[in-house]
């Protein structure tokens, strides 16, 4: 019955939707945290999606779900800052800032919860749907 | 003169089938509204009709290689093609417009309504020919 299927696949996309906003707020909660070596500073991570390949031998299956393949840190320069009377700063008076972009994942924030709500609603008519159908008959 | 249930449904048995695998199909379509490279895909709705129609449910599982291939039911497969998208490059190869497939989807499940619809009033011209009321 497909339309079970339906809800499997809202659920695929709402579990990677909320796994988006939850390194959203892992980047932006970290936008200021300094350090005094490159490794040790906090880099924007990012999600990595991917179409879920159907299971099933054969085809039957025409529901694609969404399936987070990795998480992957932003490779984007490091702000340098020379602030010697900064307690982490290095031996050269440097300090490191995290690479997060704040407008960027603003935007992402709204990106996220606007796909999650959509699920959400598709999730809603799916079980409308069924619903409707197991009353099939009846009146 | 006998009551034949394929003859009573009509054609609407197999458009509600359809059209919950359309529903499945848009589904995923929304689901993977950010994911890089998929493509956005839809059901040919005739040629599924006609797939639907013409093929009989029933198939055999071979279980050994010297069984005869009996003709599956590949109702998933039929008609399912890739959606043109409006926007030539979106940047990471996705097709997927989530205003268009919103639409879609909510206007395919008015549609689902419609068969369900047709299938009651069916089912109750039926029962009421039972009843002889």
């Amino acid at each position: 019955m497909s339309l079970f299927k339906v809800l499997d696949v809202s659920a695929t996309g709402m579990s990677a939707q909320s796994l988006r906003l939850n390194t959203t707020a892992s980047n932006l909660a970290n936008a200021n945290s300094v350090s005094s070596n490159r490794d040790e500073t906090y880099k924007a991570r990012h999600p990595v999606f991917a179409a879920e390949l159907n299971r099933a031998k054969g085809g039957l299956s025409s529901s694609v779900g969404v399936k987070v393949q990795g998480i992957v840190e932003s490779d984007a320069p490091l702000n340098r800052e020379y602030a010697p009377n900064h307690p982490k700063s290095d031996e050269d008076g440097f300090i490191f800032h995290s690479n997060v972009n704040v407008m960027e994942e603003m935007a992402n924030m709204i990106s996220a919860s606007r796909s999650y709500q959509t699920n959400v609603q598709i999730a809603d008519a799916a079980k409308q749907m069924l619903s409707k159908t197991l009353q099939m008959g009846k009146s | 003169m006998a009551i034949n249930f394929d003859k009573a449904f009509g054609i609407h048995q197999h458009t509600i089938g359809i059209r919950s695998r359309r529903t499945e199909v848009l589904a995923g379509n929304i689901a993977n509204a950010d994911t890089p490279g998929y493509k956005a895909r839809d059901i040919d709705f005739k040629d599924a009709l006609q797939n639907a129609k013409s093929r009989s449910g029933v198939f055999l599982d071979r279980t050994h290689e010297s069984h005869k291939f009996a003709q599956s039911f590949s109702m998933a497969q039929s008609g399912e093609l890739y959606r043109v998208s409006n926007q030539p490059d979106t940047g990471d190869g996705n097709t997927v417009d989530t205003e268009v497939e919103r639409n879609l989807f909510m206007k395919n499940s008015m549609e689902y309504q419609a068969s369900l619809d047709f299938l009651n009033s069916k089912i109750s011209n039926l029962r009421k020919a039972i009843k002889g009321q």
